[in-house]
């Protein structure tokens, strides 16, 4: 069989499109390519969704943790708390094991259990504590010149939110939102080892890998292969967010510009 | 087990679940929590040796010896390290049974790899076959420990190698106008001044560390994910004398609980820690306890 024919039958292999079996001998580098290829479309999926998503929840609860009020300050810094202080891994199991009970108290939770929408919330929310803490750093650390002048100019609420404070928050946080970025990616291939379980083998691309392993006993190629994937994933995030920075900060001086350093937080 | 628990069957209420939970297997679900900690305690000097190792190699001037730390402290930024995790547990497995086998089975002639299978002899298995069950549970927590000791051991390297530049060149400058040779000032003046520079990054390290414990459980170690697993799952009145729905919501939940109290204690912690040490340093953080005491 050709390379071409199994990139065919394979390519969409993760969302149901193609051949229904996987290969189960006479494993070839190219099946273990495609596959572990298009398991990344899971992987994407959720990062995509999670972060976009996760982006505006996240500036909510800054600014709530940040808020004067003690009835906005107090749940930001649980919601917070509960979710940077705990495993992701947990987390998964915990909300794949609420999503079953409540499954069967209304119908309508059906689709919570499958991995597409149940691991997708459990991302977004995490994601969004994650960001939450970044932004409230940025918003803590904005120069307090910055807001005088907007007051100066007569700048009050949404005006001033949109128009200074926002914009300031998003340049300082960049470098560290980038990272949140890289590592909720790395996050995704949690989420078929925790509980929720790959419907018809639609597993993501660590998932493949693993199968891979199991079935070669062989860990020497489809881990490698997973990580070539990951690293290009890696390099694309950090090359779109260096973009967005770069407009981010285009009206300092050039030699002002804060260089992004790419550090990692590692693992929830 | 309680002699009011022998027929419970006739038990209701509290008494019920006093006795449910101190069921033998709920023994060793509590004992698993023991294994987290136990895995946290061991962990934690083998990472901080291999950091060390992979900083002072990244460090160094022979080029291939440098350009390996670099390697090592780098490579697990771009991958995730779940990757890892699954990888070296079949790798070093595989890799400890070959290395038995040349060993111990010089005259085997057939290959090690054969299709899809890992053959070696059977005096080479890791552990014998003939081994009581303690040894390969024993045999597995070992595999798991080098596992996260190599993970994060590259974790730490990054964060070892960042506070051995942090310390200002003119200490080394000294060093070397006495005419201490770069071994000397390495161990004498470096490696002294920099753990000031490295406990932030190394405290974070921790609670990382921490909140990447439940991936035992990915390792094949019967750690509490495994017991919340098995204990929470539907129990029919057939096969157990405590039936109960699926509960493992809720176990899972006392997890989750059982993780923030453990991260907010070291958050503590290591807040007390990093008081203690920033007295009287030259940091930002010693200034402001000084001026809190003036």
């Amino acid at each position: 069989m050709s390379c071409l024919q199994t990139i065919a039958d394979y390519g969409l292999r993760s969302i149901g499109i193609g051949e229904r079996l996987l290969p189960r001998t006479d494993f070839t580098l190219c099946q273990q390519f495609t596959l572990i290829g298009s398991g990344m479309i899971w992987n994407i999926y959720f990062g995509v969704v999670a972060l976009a998503a996760g982006f505006f929840l996240a500036t909510a609860v800054a600014l709530g943790k940040g808020s004067r009020h003690w009835w906005l300050r107090k749940p930001s810094e649980w919601f917070i708390f509960l979710f940077r202080g705990s495993p992701l891994f947990i987390q998964f199991f915990f909300a794949y094991f609420a999503f079953l009970s409540l499954k069967s108290v209304h119908p309508v939770f059906d689709p919570f259990t499958a991995a597409w929408l149940g691991a997708l919330i459990v991302l977004f929310l995490n994601t969004s504590a994650y960001t939450a803490e970044i932004f409230h750093g940025a918003l803590k650390s904005i120069p307090r010149g910055d807001i005088e002048a907007a007051d100066a100019y007569g700048f009050t609420g949404w005006a001033r939110f949109r128009k200074i404070t926002w914009p300031t928050m998003l340049r300082l946080a960049w470098p560290a939102y980038t990272n949140e970025a890289i590592f909720l990616f790395h996050a995704t291939t949690l989420v078929f080892f925790s509980g929720f379980p790959a419907w018809q083998q639609r597993g993501d691309a660590l998932y493949y890998a693993s199968y891979f392993a199991d079935k070669t006993f062989n860990p020497f190629v489809p881990y490698p292969i997973l990580a070539g994937y990951f690293i290009l994933l890696t390099l694309s995030v950090i090359g779109l967010y260096g973009l967005v920075n770069r407009r981010l900060n285009r009206h300092l001086p050039q030699i002002g510009r804060r260089r992004m350093r790419i550090r990692p937080n590692l693992i929830r | 087990m309680l002699e009011a628990c022998a027929d419970p069957a006739t038990l209701s209420g509290l008494d019920w679940l006093g006795c449910y939970l101190t069921t033998g297997k709920h023994w060793a679900f509590y004992a698993s929590f023991g294994v987290v900690l136990l895995l946290l305690a061991v962990v934690v000097p083998f990472a901080l040796m291999f950091g060390f190792a992979g900083a002072a190699a990244a460090r160094s001037r022979v080029w291939p010896v440098s350009l390996l730390g670099k390697g090592y402290s780098n490579i697990v930024r771009g991958v995730p390290d779940i990757a890892f995790f699954l990888f070296f547990v079949i790798a070093l497995d595989q890799a400890f049974e070959y290395l038995r086998h040349r060993v111990l089975c010089p005259d085997w002639d057939q290959p090690v790899r054969q299709g899809s299978d890992f053959v070696v002899c059977t005096a080479a298995k890791l552990p014998l076959s003939s081994a009581p069950q303690w040894v390969h549970e024993t045999y597995g927590f070992l595999l798991a420990v080098l596992t996260f000791a190599i993970v994060y051991g590259a974790f730490t390297a990054q964060v070892l190698y960042g506070a051995m530049r942090a310390v200002p060149r003119a200490q080394m400058e000294t060093a070397e106008a006495y005419g201490m040779s770069h071994t000397q000032a390495f161990w004498r003046i470096l490696v002294p001044q920099m753990w000031v520079y490295a406990l932030p990054g190394l405290g974070n390290l921790w609670m990382i560390l921490i909140k990447a414990t439940p991936l035992l459980f990915l390792l094949g170690v019967e750690d509490i994910v495994y017991w919340a697993r098995e204990l929470g799952g539907t129990k029919a009145a057939k096969f157990s004398a405590y039936p109960h729905g699926d509960w493992r919501m809720w176990y899972f939940g006392a997890l989750l609980v059982f993780y923030l109290c453990l991260t907010w204690v070291s958050e503590k912690g290591l807040d007390r820690l990093m008081r203690r040490l920033s007295r009287g340093q030259a940091t930002a953080a010693g200034e402001a306890l000084r001026k809190v005491a003036a």
